[in-house]
């Protein structure tokens, strides 16, 4: 961490490219660099999440279970204590802990291809039965690790290596929204959808993180926050194109915005 | 303290588990291991400990994973058809290093490759204990969470429909003791924000991208420790008769108290039988049955199954003794495991047939 912080002037338009503003990592994270590619979302949503664990005080009393996806490889980074699930299984491991240690401060961090195909199931129980742990959800669309394949959120049209001309409903069937379906459960207390493509947007996501975790510590129950993240390189566009492709391609089908609060 | 009561074999394995300390248990109802979901149903809420009715094999086997990272002593079991459905989660939980008891009250004796070569995917085994009837199972309940513990590794006990519901006096376990205490490696939390951060991963520890971090290396480290165990178990066995025995019988389980049956009545009617009855399906007692047969002129195996402890004795014997199978599936019309097979004059006709 830097002492020297960078300010950009604001009261003439920008003579230069945007720089560095700040590198400051947020205690919780261990180590900075990671092996995720250019313009990944997921390293910004998992910064909110750990800041917000911080400025909640949670750190000492957090465990985060890890799905199996690209952001696996946090799980070693982060100054919180991790318990590493299977693919699809972590709602049911976050279970166990939570009802061991009811104090403590239980949450899941998963993949779309992770949440919503392989582990629906487990995320869907664990809404019913108002499990009282926050789950988040890091959705792009796509299968990230293994480079791009279609997952049961990709939207109708949207090409992957598995739906090449685009996901055509007929052919792969319809995308699974899946903070819409928790909202349904009765033991759900708050989920809610942001994303990570634009500064407002990362804002907006760690308000939702903070009120999910609040959520949590209040004892309301189930809590999910779906985090739209860019992935350029499952999406086959140009790094700098990611924001824009999931404005245009995710957000208008997964809906951003608070579905159910306590 | 405890009293001696007729109590149903799931009751009593309940009864043992809690009294062993376990305050944790889930599954899914499943013939003939129902029971047992709810006795730990009733008796957990006494200890202050949680039982939950999982909605699936899968979500049983996730729950009392987590359960097991905060150091207390978990539970979870099926039969053998829902103990496919948690096979990966088990051979995570192996690599993870966490202890856990898992019962399979099986149908019938086929389960025996499933229980004894890991079961799952990967290079793994468990430990696992074949009680022949109620008092045996509730003794070794207790051996199964102390492994668990001592080794850090998924103990099962494999029992069957005759176990899960056969009533048979017992000393009564009391569940009024307190649970051993926490483990220093199970996570609480409390590890958090002072630089090393506890984490229990089936991938293994370090910081990815630096030194520390190899999926190879942590892969190696849970073979090694699987070995370690193979040597470092104390194999268990029941052995009858056999000094001057001309035939050894091997059976385990429930079947196994049968065929042990067998060979006492064949032996007062003069006929020079002995029985070996391994404990420990894994580490299979191979120097025991060894040796036990040394001087017999024949071994035969009877499992209810197309023959599957068969190859173990084989692996043990290693052609010093001709080793016949002498068992066979046997199912009446529920499937469950109920095999008209199991009775002693047959058996007994099984083995006069192979002593001649």
């Amino acid at each position: 961490m830097s002492d020297e912080r960078i300010y950009l002037s604001t009261d003439s338009p920008p003579t230069e490219p945007a720089a560095l503003v700040d590198d400051f990592t947020p205690s919780l994270i261990t180590q900075a660099n990671h092996h995720l590619c250019p313009g990944c979302g997921e390293p910004i949503a998992i910064r909110a999440a750990m800041e917000a664990i911080e400025e909640l005080e949670l750190a000492q009393s957090t465990i985060t279970v890890f799905g199996i996806g690209c952001y696996t490889a946090f799980a070693h980074n982060l100054d919180v204590e991790v318990v590493q699930a299977l693919h699809g299984r972590a709602p049911s491991v976050a279970t166990g802990i939570k009802r061991m240690l009811p104090d403590g401060f239980v949450m899941t961090v998963q993949g779309d291809g992770d949440m919503v195909n392989e582990g629906l199931q487990e995320v869907l129980h664990a809404a019913a039965r108002g499990e009282n742990i926050t789950c988040l959800l890091l959705n792009n669309g796509v299968f990230g690790e293994t480079g791009g394949q279609m997952t049961t959120t990709t939207t109708l049209g949207q090409r992957t290596k598995t739906s090449i001309e685009g996901r055509d409903p007929h052919q792969h069937g319809h995308p699974i929204l899946l903070s819409d379906l928790a909202a349904t459960m009765d033991g759900a207390a708050y989920v809610a959808r942001c994303a990570v493509n634009n500064a407002g947007n990362v804002a907006r996501t760690k308000r939702y993180i903070t009120r999910a975790y609040e959520s949590q510590m209040a004892g309301a129950g189930f809590s999910l926050v779906e985090i739209l993240t860019m992935c350029p390189t499952g999406w086959f566009v140009d790094t700098l194109e990611g924001p824009d492709y999931l404005q245009d391609t995710l957000a208008p089908v997964h809906n951003i915005g608070e579905l159910k609060t306590p | 303290m405890s009293d001696r009561a007729l109590l149903e074999g799931s009751e009593a394995i309940a009864r043992a588990a809690v009294a062993s300390g376990c305050r944790f248990f889930t599954g899914y109802p499943m013939t003939p291991f129902t029971e047992l979901l709810e006795h730990m149903a009733s008796l957990l809420p006494e200890v202050d400990g949680i039982c939950m009715n999982a909605e699936s094999e899968l979500e049983a086997v996730g729950m009392a994973w987590g359960a097991a990272t905060t150091g207390h002593l978990a539970a979870t079991g099926s039969t053998g058809q829902g103990l496919s459905l948690m096979q990966e989660s088990l051979a995570e939980i192996t690599n993870a290093r966490l202890p856990l008891v898992v019962f399979n009250m099986a149908r019938g004796q086929g389960d025996y490759f499933q229980a004894t070569r890991g079961g799952g995917h990967g290079d793994y085994r468990h430990i696992v204990l074949a009680p022949m009837d109620v008092p045996e199972a509730v003794e070794l309940t207790r051996l199964a969470f102390e492994l668990a513990s001592q080794w850090r590794t998924p103990v099962m006990v494999l029992g069957d429909y005759y176990l899960a519901h056969t009533y048979q006096a017992v000393s009564v376990p009391s569940i009024e003791g307190a649970a051993p205490e926490v483990p220093d490696w199970a996570l609480n939390g409390s590890s958090g924000g002072s630089g090393s951060a506890k984490i229990i991963s089936p991938l293994g520890g370090g910081v990815e991208g630096e030194e520390g971090f190899d999926l190879g290396a942590h892969y190696s480290a849970c073979a090694a420790h699987i070995q370690e165990m193979s040597v470092g178990v104390d194999p268990l066995i029941d052995i009858g008769f056999c000094e001057d025995a001309e035939l050894v019988v091997a059976a385990y389980g429930s079947v196994g108290k049968f065929v042990r049956y067998a060979c006492l009545r064949l032996r007062d009617a003069g006929h020079r039988v002995g029985y070996i009855r391994p404990i420990t399906l894994w580490p299979f007692p191979s120097q025991a049955v060894h040796d036990a047969v040394a001087s017999a002129a024949k071994v035969a195996v009877y499992e209810q199954n197309m023959g599957q402890m068969v190859e173990d004795v084989r692996l043990a014997t290693l052609g010093a003794v001709p080793v016949e199978f002498i068992g066979g599936p046997s199912w009446d019309h529920s499937g469950f495991g109920i095999g008209p097979d199991i009775n002693v004059p047959d058996i007994s006709e099984r083995i006069l047939e192979a002593l001649t």
